[in-house]
This record gives C-alpha cells, structure tokens and sequence, in this order.
C-alpha cells in the first residue's frame, strides 16, 4: 500500500512563530518554508518494529527498586493513519516530569523532590492493530518561565516515526480539565480548537485496573493517507 | 467523488498536532548521560560498512547567534548505492539521532549517501534529510544536507527549488582535514533553509 501526504493537513500544527511562547522569539525561522516535493527521502524512513521492548520500558513504575510516589495511571492508545487505519509495530518514545512535576534531566532546576524510585523515560512498540500501552504516574505541572506565574499543564511528551520522514512527530499528551489550558501559550500556539483538543486524552474508566490504576485513552494520528481509498459500498 | 468528500469531511480523523520536544527530553531520547539505551546515535554506519565514511560536524545557533544547546538533530539517508533500507545493510539504518552539547555542537559519522532519483526521471544528489527539534520550535524543522564536493549539486531538483543566494546552507562545506562543516542559523543572517515536507 502506498502512502499519499496531503499538505493541508499540516494546518493542525501551530505555527512556528508562536510570539506568546517566549522561546521562539529567537528559534522561529523568519524566511518562508520551501515546498519540499516528496521524494523517496521523505516517503521512507527508519522503522523500529524490531527494537525491543521490555516490560519495564513500558511499565515506568517497575525500573527501579522501590514504587513511585504519586497517582499510578495506565496510559493507552491507538496509532492511526490519516485514514484512520492503525499504524502497526511502530515505536512511541515518552518522557514525563514525576508527580512533583520535576524532570530527571539534570537541568531541571524546579525545587521540587526527585524520586529515586522514577526516571520518567518508556518507550513501546505498537501492536498488529496500532495499540500501545504504558503504566506511570501522573506527571505534576511545573513552572517555568515563559511569563509570570506560568506553569505547565500536566503532560507527557510523545515522540513518534510512523512509516516514513513525513510522518515523524513529537508532541505532548495533556489530561481532562486542566485548569491551566487557558494560560499555556505551548498549548494555545496549536490555533484550532479541535486540533488542540486532540492532545487531550480522555478519561478512560474501562481501562482503569480496580483497587490499582485509573486510566487514560490518547489516540494519535500521523501523517499519510492510502493512495487509492476504497469506495466503501455503504455510499452507493 | 461522494467516497472522497466523506473520506475528508467525516471519515479522515485529524492529525495529530505536533509540540515543542522541550528542554528535557535528553534522558529519554539521547540518554547516553543517564546510562539508558540509545536507540540510535551520530554513530549512521558502524566500522566495516562498505562506503566512503565522512563526518559532518555543525553548531546550532538562534537568531542572535548564540549556540542552541538544547537541540535534537535526526539524520535519514540512502546507502552509498542510493538503496533506503537494503537488505544484507549490516550495521547501517540510515538513521542518527545526536543532541548538542552546551556549545550547541553536534556530528555524525556515516557513510556518504549515493545518488538517487528524484521526480520525472531527474537525478537527486547525495543528501541526508534532517530534522531540528529544540525548546522554541513547535513543528520539527527540516532540511537537508547536501555535500560540496558533489558536482550533481549544480543540477539537483531540490536545490533548484531554493533561491540561489541561500543554496549553500544547503551544502557542507569539505574542509582541508576532510570533515563537512554544516552549521544550522534557526533564524536571520544566513538562515538555513527549511522546508515545508
Ligand atoms: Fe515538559
């Protein structure tokens, strides 16, 4: 099946320069983007579908001695092409702050505690029908700063390949209801409402593990479409 | 035609927007530090790949010029015979992944790529796709490296698409001691070119 990457997709991205968000006041390429034609450099790409993964790659509470502090939360999903049809044996990268909101990274300077029990990093490969699945904690929102006063709402960065250059995306998961949408210009430089909305997850009480876990459905989309999309008989 | 109209008002989900990878990803993405395992490296072609092997050694700068050290640098590129994905490649994906260092520094090692074909029959010269993800940048940036050594640069299809005053921030430029240099200017003076893929 070949894959097709319409570029009117891309509107969902927020743009670059984003002046809100501070940091890309001096990041932000000035001169217009080239259309890039898409050549065999950009419809392939490497695959990681024989990367393994463990257990503890994907459980993040089980990578060291002793359990994380704070609110065990399964995160699960679905990888889905613009079609809608799964992206199969791909890899999905996370890292997260603990729930402290402070990031193992050693230039986190956030006065909150570390917890020696959770590093934050997992990764996964997604099954025959596009699912992954991860075991954390709930990541703390932390401040930083971009304004005053400006913390970030809870999220979890996701990094994705899919199956070629095209489809290559980081991006954040955030959580129902934060209250701190409305003041966090990263979220807010995604212009689009239900494009923003898809960031974030949903609360997912089938999944929750009773006496354990609660749990939350992030489904993520990628860039490409079938080159020839079959007539479903259903419009005829 | 009705099929089409439903695949893209009703049917087609929405992609997924893309977010700034931030100023911490290291420990997860290149965690070399923090003793994780390394999904890939600047390390492209492992010794004994068949291949002229070059190195490419750049910094990353804003638009005030200074080094950006919290950036994320992706490589994809072709074999030496312009193959992605060949069989029988041991030791070589194609693919490198290297954060900057505080002086916004970074390299690869690899193999240079052959070249390969573009649209209509026109010849691509050799290049490796590149993405840049760093605090400050929302949507991955792209863009390619292209070598000055190579005389298909004068006709490659890519190339021509770009204005001819900012071509060579396309190209590494081969020092005496043989390494590429390619530097990447997010913004003003010099600007590398990116490009909507
Ligand atoms: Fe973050």
């Amino acid at each position: 099946m070949s894959l097709i990457y319409p570029r009117e997709s891309l509107k969902a991205h927020p743009l670059n320069a984003s002046p809100e968000y501070k940091s890309t006041l001096k990041r932000a390429p000035a001169q217009p983007l080239i259309l890039l034609p898409h050549t065999l450099s950009e419809t392939t790409g490497p695959v990681f579908g024989h990367v393994a993964v463990n257990e503890t790659d994907t459980d993040l509470t089980r990578q060291h001695a002793g359990e994380p502090l704070g609110e065990r939360i399964i995160v699960t999903g679905r990888v889905l092409d613009e079609d809608g049809r799964p992206v199969p044996h791909t890899l999905v990268e996370i890292w997260q702050a603990n729930a402290a909101g402070r990031y193992v990274h050693v230039r986190d300077q956030h006065p909150a505690p570390l917890d020696p029990n959770f590093t934050g990093a997992g990764r996964a490969l997604t099954d025959a029908q596009g699912r992954y699945r991860f075991v954390t904690v709930k990541p703390g929102a932390y401040p930083w700063r971009n304004h005053h006063n400006a913390w970030r709402p809870a999220h979890i960065h996701f990094s994705l390949f899919g199956p070629s250059f095209l489809s290559r995306v980081i991006t954040q998961m955030y959580f129902p209801g934060d209250p701190l949408f409305r003041y966090d210009p990263i979220f807010q430089s995604i212009t689009d409402e239900n494009a923003r909305n898809r960031l974030v997850s949903r609360f997912d009480i089938e999944t929750t593990e009773p006496e354990w876990a609660l749990a939350y459905q992030f489904d993520i989309v990628l860039r490409g479409r079938n080159a020839t999309p079959l007539e479903e008989p259903h419009d005829h | 035609m009705t099929t089409e109209t439903k695949l893209t008002t009703e049917t087609k989900p929405g992609l997924t927007p893309s977010q700034t990878i931030g100023p911490f990803f290291a420990y997860a993405l290149t965690p070399r530090a923090y003793g994780g395992s390394e999904l890939a490296t600047e390390q492209v072609a492992a010794e004994g790949v068949a291949g002229e092997r070059i190195r490419i050694e750049g910094t990353v700068f804003d638009g005030d010029g200074v080094p950006v050290g919290d950036a994320m640098i992706e490589t994809w590129q072709a074999d030496p015979q312009g193959r992605f994905h060949a069989a029988g490649n041991a030791g070589f994906t194609g693919f490198g992944r290297a954060e900057t260092n505080t002086e916004g520094g970074f390299f690869f090692e690899t193999v240079k790529p052959g070249a390969l074909q573009g649209a209509d029959g026109t010849q691509q010269a050799p290049h490796l796709s590149v993405s840049v993800f760093a605090r400050g940048v929302l949507v991955r940036l792209a863009t390619r490296i292209y070598f000055s050594d190579e005389p298909g640069n004068a006709s490659d299809p890519i190339l021509a698409l770009v204005p001819a005053g900012r071509r060579d921030t396309l190209i590494a430029q081969r020092g005496a001691d043989g390494v590429f240099r390619f530097d990447i200017r997010l913004q003003g003076e010099g600007e590398t070119v990116f490009f909507e893929a």
